[in-house]
């Protein structure tokens, strides 16, 4: 039997500052063992633990391509009195970590195919939406029109700046960039994330809108979704919640009689109607 | 099949050359499951045991792995589970609730393998209730003093000897050609159903027919507003419960080795959902109350299609300021 319980081990090859805070850094890891690099492979928004030897573990979404198989990436926000994302955030390149997963399941990527899909992204919580932007322009031709509206407080906080740049100039894609406030040569939007989505109004026929932020991004993005014609069946969240084990196990995770770590992250907001609001 | 107590010890020593044996032993607090040596050190508990013998399966902690880390990667050992156990002296709810637990560790999906490998290594004997306590509801449950769900064995007590039952080829080829054991007569049998019918009838009821379809509706209910009101949160109704099994994972450095550790945690603990962030989606004892009743008597049964109590009655005992899970199951029968 596989033991679930055991880490591949990866090392850290490169640390990238996101923020200008500098309280985001993203961790591309690669494995140790090619066996486990060959074995590994994800769906975007699932998500996996990592492990600082001597510290413990913590759940991340993975923010890598799944077509990328050589590295996994993850943006880590370092809180303060956390534990992992300190010591993560101590850690250099050429350290070992461990890496338990791909757990969870996932965004519901096949149902996407022959849809629009727009894509909701606030602050750091871009990290597995970037996963699946990567995997759709991938296999851009099983898509529809892709839309992908991200926004942060500030131009500062944006995650993955570089890449940004780049989508802005292809044509397979509708990026929208917004701040909640702007700076002296600001191109994108001004104004919250909810405000943009209603400007923008994405069709919602033949479409999927799939919504990862903050709770108060979350709380007025969702009725402005309903008012633009989305079926709850067709808005996908991801959730948060503590995890230990991540296999349905330790129990610390469950809303109802769902586990996020086993039955999530990724619910449709109809899945989340029928549970408990205790996330 | 019959065996007389005297020849219990001989049985039993027999028995260490295949097997670890781990028995209920008396400690200050009460009795628990420990590795006994044969025949003394231990006793059949009157009534039960103060932990549950979960324990023997899920240990309280347990090291997993243990590993070294260099510039060049980390070596990993992983934690071997001991060899063959025979596990004496079980009562029926503790057995049945082992039967919930493999659903969780050991079912479909992923397994648990160190949870696997003990079940899988582990005879289960069993020891009926001739006297049930007061705090004893197993039958409101569908579970039974006289329950073999979970055993291997089942013995009952028969005065001078005890009647046993062999329900599984484990049990089986624990017992089968040895010397120690006779066919069991017609008195035999008759003694045993005397001892259970009398057990069944001074065993308490509680009423949590539609508990369920009640729970289904009853989240938000002012109910869980009272009921949780004179909970300390000290968790001890959830360590001593068979079927709790909430654990935490932490890792611990001795001497430049890494120790992945595996410890009872509990649903009852603030700690216990808090996010780095500092939001908590059970923020007070209400929540953690709720989630407990919740989590036994809906969520199990929505997964599993069981309730994952036994009846056993340790929290009704054990708990300091007397919460009583049936006046609970009571309240919410009756909402």
């Amino acid at each position: 039997m596989k033991n679930p319980y055991l880490p591949l081990p990866m090392r850290i090859e490169k640390i990238t500052v996101e923020t200008e805070d500098r309280s985001l850094r993203t961790f591309s890891l690669s494995f140790l063992n090619r066996a486990d690099a060959e074995a590994f492979g994800f769906v975007p928004g699932q998500f996996a633990e990592v492990h600082v030897f001597g510290q413990g573990e913590a759940p991340f979404g993975i923010a890598s391509s799944p077509l990328v198989r050589d590295r996994v990436e993850f943006t880590v926000n370092r809180i303060p009195g956390g534990v992992v994302t300190t010591a993560l955030h101590n850690a250099r390149e050429g350290d070992i970590v461990g890496l338990r997963g791909p757990l969870g399941n996932g965004y519901p990527v096949q149902e996407f195919e022959g849809k629009d899909v727009v894509i909701i992204g606030g602050g750091f919580a871009f990290t597995t939406l970037r996963s699946l932007t990567w995997y759709i322009l991938a296999n851009r031709e099983r898509f529809g029109k892709l839309t992908v509206l991200y926004g942060a407080r500030e131009p500062g906080l944006l995650l993955y700046k570089d890449e940004l740049a780049a989508w802005q100039k292809r044509d397979d894609l509708e990026l929208i960039l917004t701040v909640d406030r702007g700076r002296e040569g600001w191109q994108g939007k001004v104004g919250v994330v909810p405000a943009i989505l209603k400007e923008a109004a994405p069709s919602a026929a033949n479409a999927y809108a799939v919504v990862c932020g903050p709770p108060i991004m979350i709380r007025f993005t969702l009725p402005v979704l309903q008012e633009l014609g989305f079926p709850p069946e067709r808005v996908i969240m991801s959730l948060e919640m503590r995890m230990k084990c991540g296999l349905g196990m330790c129990g610390r995770c469950n809303i109802g009689h769902k586990y996020v770590c086993k039955d999530g992250p990724v619910f449709t907001l109809a899945e989340l109607s029928e549970l408990p609001a205790e996330y | 099949m019959i065996i007389r107590k005297e020849r219990v010890n001989d049985f039993l020593n027999g028995l260490r050359a295949g097997y670890r044996l781990y028995a209920p032993v008396q400690t200050q607090a009460g009795p628990v499951f420990a590795p006994v040596n044969g025949a003394t050190g231990w006793s059949w508990p009157a009534g039960n045991t103060l932990k549950s013998a979960k324990e023997v399966f899920l240990p309280q902690t347990e090291t997993l792995f243990t590993y070294r880390t260099s510039l060049d990667g980390v070596q990993v050992e992983e934690a071997r589970v001991e060899g063959r156990v025979v596990l004496l002296g079980v009562r029926p709810c503790d057995a049945r609730s082992l039967t919930m637990l493999d659903k969780v560790f050991a079912g479909e999906g992923v397994r648990d393998p160190y949870y696997t490998a003990r079940r899988e290594n582990t005879v289960v004997l069993g020891l009926a209730c001739n006297e049930p306590c007061g705090t004893c509801f197993c039958t409101s449950l569908g579970g039974s003093p006289f329950g073999t769900a979970g055993c291997d064995l089942l013995w009952v007590d028969l005065g001078d000897r005890y009647l046993v039952r062999v329900l599984t080829d484990r049990g089986k080829a624990l017992v089968e050609g040895r010397p120690e054991f006779a066919p069991a007569g017609d008195a035999d049998l008759a003694a045993a159903r005397e001892l259970e019918e009398g057990a069944l009838g001074r065993m308490g009821t509680v009423p949590v027919q539609g508990v369920k379809e009640k729970l289904d509706r009853l989240f938000a209910d002012p109910l869980w507003d009272r009921v949780y009101e004179k909970c300390l949160g000290c968790g001890t109704c959830t360590y001593l419960c068979p079927t709790c099994h909430c654990f935490d994972l932490t890792d611990e450095v001795i001497d430049g080795l890494g120790v992945r550790l595996r410890t009872w945690d509990a649903c009852m603990y603030p700690l216990f959902t808090l996010h780095a962030s500092g939001h908590n989606p059970r923020p007070t004892q209400k929540e953690r109350f709720r989630q407990r009743i919740m989590h036994k008597f809906k969520y199990f049964v929505d997964n599993f299609r069981e309730t994952a109590c036994v009846g056993c009655g340790r929290c009704i005992r054990y708990c300091p300021v007397n919460i009583d899970i049936r006046a609970v199951l009571a309240e919410i029968s009756a909402g």
